[in-house]
This record gives C-alpha cells, sequence and structure tokens, in this order.
C-alpha cells in the first residue's frame, strides 16, 4: 500500500504530463474546476456583496433580470405532482434543456453541478489513501432512483425529492443558509469516500439520471479520431467517472463509430487530458467518419 | 453493452437478485421519501407563508425552492426552510414575530415568483390572506384587564377593517369599558404587524395559518336574521313579539334599557342598581 503512495506504478496521467506537460494534461480539469467555481461564485456574489448578476439557485435562476434558466427536472417533478408552473419557469426550463441538448446532458454534472466538488474530492482522497474494494450497486440504479422521485411526487402531491436532495441543499445553502443540510453532505461524501467508488454521481443521483437522458440526444460529444493510437495504457479507464462508456468507443466493439454516445459520460473532458497519445477530442456527435488512422476502416458511419 | 455473450444461468440468478435487492433498496428509500414529505405538508403554526401562497397541498407541489422570492422582498423577512424544520425543506416562510410582512403594494415576492406557487392573480395586497391574526390569549392582552393599549389596532394596516375595538363592559370595575381588539377574517391579511408590535412579553395576539385559525359553521347552519332580510320578512308565522318577563312594575323595553312604570324604581334583587347595570345591557342609548 505504501509502495502506491511512494513511487510505482505512477499514477495515471504521469504519461500524458511527461508528453505533453502539466498544464496540457490538466487542460480541461482546470476549465472544468473554474466553471463550477466561476459558476458558484456568480450565485455567491449576490448576497456576498449585494451585486445581483444571478438570483435565485439551480432550481430556478434569473440572470442580469433577463435570463430565465430552470432545472427541468425539478420542473417534471412539479408536473408529476399535478401543479403546471407559470411561463416564466416553463420557459427557464426549456432554454436549460436547449443548452444541455448542445452541451452535453451530463455536462451538468462535470461543469456545473456543485456536489461533484464533493465526490471528486472524495474520489480523489479514495485514491490517495489507497482505499480499496467498494460496495455493488448497479449503475442504472439510478434511473430507479429517478422513477421513484417522480412516483413519490405523483403520489404525495409535492416535490418531495427536494425534501432530501443533496444537490439542491448544498447550492441552497451556500447561497441562503445552510442549516443541518452539512450533514446530507456529509453522508454523501463518506459514502463515495469509504462505501464506493463514484457511489453518488456515478450510481445513485437522479439529477444526473435525468441529464443523462437529455445526453442520450446532445450534440457535444467525446470523439475518439486517433483511436488505433491507443496504447492500452488504461489512464482513461482510471480517470474517468463513468468508465463503461469508453469501451465501445475505443475498441471498436460490434462496429462502434469513434465517438462516445452513451448518455452517461459526462463530457468532462478527462480523458482528453489523461491520454498521452491524444486519442480523444471533443466534437459532435455527427460526422463520425474521421479520417481512420491506420487502417481502422471499420468505423462505420452513424 | 459487454454482455455480448449469452449469460449463464449463474449470471441470470445474479442479475435477478441484483435487480430485487435494488428495486427493494429503492422502493424503501422511495416511501422513506413519501412519508417524509407527507410529514411535513402541515405547515407548523408560527410559520407563515408569504402573500398568494397556494393552499399547502398545492403549494409544496408548485414551489420549486428557488428563494427568488426571498431575494426579491425588499423588508428581507422571508427565509427558506433548512433540512431541519418541520415544513417542505428550502420552502419560503416567515416569522411574524420576528419580521412581519410589510404588505408592500406592487407585492414584489409575487412577482418574483417563477412558478406562481405565489399566486400571480393577487394583484392587491390587501386582499391576501398568509393567515389570520387571533387574541390568543385574554388573561394577558393588556387591553383585556382594562388598559388603552390598542397598539395590534394603530399598527395594524388595514386598520378598522381587520382589526377594531369594540367596545364592552368592564365586569370587574363595573364602571369601565373594555376596548376589545376584534379581528375580522375577511380584511385580515396575516401581515403580522399585530404580532410583530404586541407588546407583551410573548405576544397575546398571533397570526396562525388559516387551517388552524378558522372554525367553519355546519352547512345546515343558517343566520335567521340573515334569512330574514333575504325574504324581505319575517319566516315564522305569525311573528311573535318578544315580551320581557319583569318584576312588577318594571319595564324592559329594547333599546331603552330598564325603567319603572309607575314612579319609583323597587330596589333591584342584585348588588348591581339599574344605575349602575353595566353598560351593554342597556342598549343602544351608549
Ligand atoms: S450526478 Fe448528481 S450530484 Fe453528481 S454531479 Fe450529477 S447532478 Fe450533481
Ligand atoms: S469518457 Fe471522458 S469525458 Fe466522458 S466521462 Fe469519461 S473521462 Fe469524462
Ligand atoms: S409583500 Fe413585501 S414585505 Fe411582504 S413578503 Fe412580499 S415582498 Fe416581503
Ligand atoms: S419564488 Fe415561488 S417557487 Fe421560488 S421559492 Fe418563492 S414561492 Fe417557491
Ligand atoms: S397589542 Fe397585544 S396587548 Fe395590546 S391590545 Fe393588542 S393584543 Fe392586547
Amino acid at each position: 500500500m505504501n509502495a502506491i503512495l511512494k513511487t510505482s506504478p505512477p499514477r495515471p496521467g504521469a504519461e500524458a504530463v511527461a508528453a505533453k506537460g502539466w498544464l496540457a494534461a490538466h487542460k480541461w480539469l482546470i476549465l472544468r474546476r473554474c466553471s463550477q467555481l466561476g459558476i458558484l461564485l456568480l450565485f455567491l456574489v449576490g448576497p456576498w456583496f449585494s451585486l445581483w448578476i444571478v438570483k435565485g439557485n439551480l432550481n430556478f435562476s434569473y440572470t442580469l433580470n433577463f435570463l430565465p434558466l430552470a432545472d427541468p427536472y425539478v420542473i417534471l417533478q412539479s408536473l408529476a405532482a399535478r401543479q403546471v408552473p407559470e411561463k416564466m419557469a416553463l420557459t427557464g426550463a426549456a432554454i436549460v434543456l436547449l443548452l444541455y441538448l448542445l452541451v452535453g446532458g451530463r455536462a451538468y454534472c462535470s461543469w456545473v453541478c456543485p456536489v461533484n466538488l464533493l465526490t471528486d474530492f472524495a474520489y480523489w482522497l479514495r485514491v490517495r489513501l489507497g482505499l480499496k474494494g467498494s460496495a455493488h450497486i448497479s449503475r442504472p440504479t439510478r434511473y430507479w432512483v429517478l422513477g421513484m422521485t417522480l412516483v413519490a411526487a405523483a403520489v404525495s402531491g409535492s416535490i418531495a425529492w427536494e425534501m432530501i436532495n443533496p444537490v439542491s441543499m448544498l447550492h441552497r445553502g451556500l447561497l441562503f443558509s445552510i442549516g443541518l443540510a452539512w450533514a446530507v453532505l456529509l453522508a454523501v461524501f463518506l459514502f463515495d469516500l469509504f462505501v464506493m467508488r463514484h457511489g453518488w454521481c456515478g450510481h445513485l443521483c437522479p439529477v444526473g439520471a435525468f441529464y443523462s437522458l437529455i445526453g442520450k440526444f446532445s450534440l457535444t460529444r467525446i470523439k475518439l479520431p486517433a483511436r488505433a493510437a491507443c496504447n492500452d495504457c488504461m489512464d482513461c479507464f482510471a480517470v474517468c467517472p463513468e468508465p463503461q462508456v469508453i469501451r465501445p468507443a475505443l475498441k471498436a466493439i460490434a462496429g462502434t463509430p469513434p465517438v462516445i454516445l452513451e448518455a452517461n459520460c459526462t463530457n468532462c473532458g478527462r480523458c482528453i487530458d489523461v491520454c498521452s497519445k491524444d486519442v480523444f477530442a471533443f466534437g459532435t456527435r455527427f460526422n463520425t467518419t474521421v479520417a481512420p488512422v491506420t487502417g481502422l476502416a471499420q468505423a462505420a458511419p452513424k | 453493452m459487454d454482455n455480448e455473450t449469452k449469460p449463464s444461468a449463474a449470471a441470470r440468478r445474479q442479475f435477478l437478485a441484483d435487480t430485487a435487492r435494488m428495486a427493494c433498496g429503492v422502493g424503501l428509500l422511495g416511501l422513506g421519501v413519501g412519508l417524509y414529505a407527507q410529514h411535513a405538508k402541515a405547515l407548523p403554526p408560527a410559520a407563515i407563508r408569504p402573500p398568494g401562497a397556494l393552499p399547502e397541498a398545492g403549494f409544496s407541489a408548485a414551489c420549486i425552492r428557488c428563494g427568488m422570492c426571498v431575494r426579491d422582498c425588499p423588508f428581507d423577512i422571508l427565509h427558506l426552510a433548512k433540512p431541519e424544520e418541520p415544513m417542505s425543506t428550502g420552502t419560503p416562510y416567515f416569522v411574524a414575530r420576528q419580521l412581519p410582512c410589510e404588505m408592500c403594494e406592487d407585492i414584489p415576492c409575487v412577482k418574483a415568483c417563477p412558478t406562481g406557487a405565489l399566486d400571480h392573480s393577487l394583484k392587491d395586497i390587501n386582499k391576501s390572506k398568509m393567515g389570520l391574526a387571533v387574541l390568543v390569549d385574554h388573561e394577558t392582552c393588556l387591553n383585556f384587564l382594562g388598559l388603552r393599549c390598542d397598539i395590534c389596532y394603530r399598527v395594524c394596516p388595514v386598520i378598522d377593517k381587520a382589526i377594531t375595538l369594540d367596545p364592552q363592559s368592564n365586569a370587574r370595575t363595573g364602571k369601565h369599558t373594555l376596548f376589545i381588539p376584534t379581528v375580522h377574517s375577511d380584511h385580515c391579511t396575516g401581515c403580522g404587524k399585530c404580532e410583530k408590535a404586541c407588546p407583551t412579553e410573548v405576544a397575546s395576539i398571533k397570526v396562525l395559518p388559516l387551517y388552524m385559525a378558522k372554525g367553519q359553521l355546519s352547512s345546515h347552519y343558517r343566520l335567521g336574521w340573515v334569512e330574514k332580510e333575504k325574504a324581505g320578512g319575517s319566516l315564522v308565522a305569525p311573528e311573535v313579539e318578544h315580551k320581557y318577563n319583569m318584576p312588577e312594575g318594571m319595564q324592559y323595553e329594547h333599546g331603552k334599557g330598564l325603567s319603572g312604570s309607575s314612579g319609583a324604581v323597587p330596589p333591584a334583587p342584585t348588588p348591581a342598581a339599574p344605575v349602575a347595570l353595566p353598560k351593554a345591557l342597556q342598549g343602544s342609548k351608549l
């Protein structure tokens, strides 16, 4: 165990750092953290300095008294509880829906959601501490949780999930007052750290599950224009929060084109960073017939 | 994706077991969330919703806990419920005794609400029904004790409609008037200014949620005098004139009070002599 901490084997991404330099090997990670913290800061300068660029929270916000943004998932729950919101909220939800159709559904998770900072930290610590072993819950569980939240809304006639949703609890807690919400968040953190690898975001969170449904149809995708150059270092699998999405496209399983169309890819771009061979790149879901490197002709057009 | 080969019987069993486990777990979680949500549906009495809030059942379905109302309230009276507070987490409320609603004419909180959880059809703040003030403690209200505190009446933004001072005889002194603060539910908005201003250590008048504050007559009840007016005449035929059974030589006339018919008034049996009769008993001569 100590050996891992000290020297070998090298941590995932070491090869990429050697090949591209530290900055290039962390480009998307840095941009992503800037986005997550930046968005949080935009919200926070309101209550902190009375600088009201954005009002509200992730469930609904109003930017510069002009742009309404609403979380389509919470609106869906409201509808399930048989309440039709006013135009303002519906417009906001439509805008957000369109936005994520463009940038990738679970881009919400990796570029916006504040809980992701927490769960990423738990994962980082898990690796640092060399914690092995993980409980087994299947990844599709999150869709059951998603379904459950809608049923709970319909049956109770209220947006029941909002009572314990760690995502909105954290965001609301930071902007308004946190109260005992920290206990819920601590539970999520400890669960991810000690019980299960990528436990919350990768297996349970219904918010992520909802955005992955948008992701099924979204435009921005991870492409693998140089998948033939892959040297099986497995670094991308090691850093990816949803490693199961990589294999089909990387290994051309069943003629999968060189683009990750799996709904649960979060468009975090970590795979781009850590790959020393530059296999991955951001692109769109279309034009999957990139010039195949060294005879990978089976890359079929979509 | 990974199962390109046919799963073995053992793998299928494992899959079924996993699915069952997952369904049970998620089901239990759902039950927990549902019960928790149900539990939080009744609002605690000290928490008052902002103006225009839908009735509680609709509100917890419509409010998306965004806090826009909180942000746009110029007096900063609103809070979003924390998870440990016994109501739907993240929904807005205020506590009148801390900071009451100032009843802004343009109702910015309602305007800010993107969902209609605060009903946009509320245009006149005087028509809002956040709750209802109730003079909860007759033993501590200073006016009930015979003083002229009157503060709740004076601070009421809908003075003389939502709250009036109704004179009543002071039975303790036998010669003074109590001015009883009386709230009228058809005009009280539940803003809570009276509760905030009440000088007793613990407020003697409190705003309560409507469901707690308001009684309701049985549906078959009819108010005789209202029916009579509606019908334009007595509904009881023949109308019997009311007669008072008075001791000999005494008369009581509605609106005029007690009088002796012939000469001196004989001493009354009670210590309260006719002159000292409580004013309220003397009819409308006041
Ligand atoms: S899975 Fe849930 S908690 Fe994790 S980043 Fe996505 S929305 Fe946030
Ligand atoms: S495939 Fe790449 S972009 Fe997608 S989740 Fe994994 S690391 Fe992130
Ligand atoms: S009416 Fe004015 S004071 Fe009352 S809650 Fe709304 S914004 Fe606040
Ligand atoms: S603005 Fe409306 S939806 Fe938002 S918290 Fe207030 S009542 Fe709820
Ligand atoms: S302010 Fe309080 S004490 Fe004074 S009259 Fe009103 S209820 Fe009574």
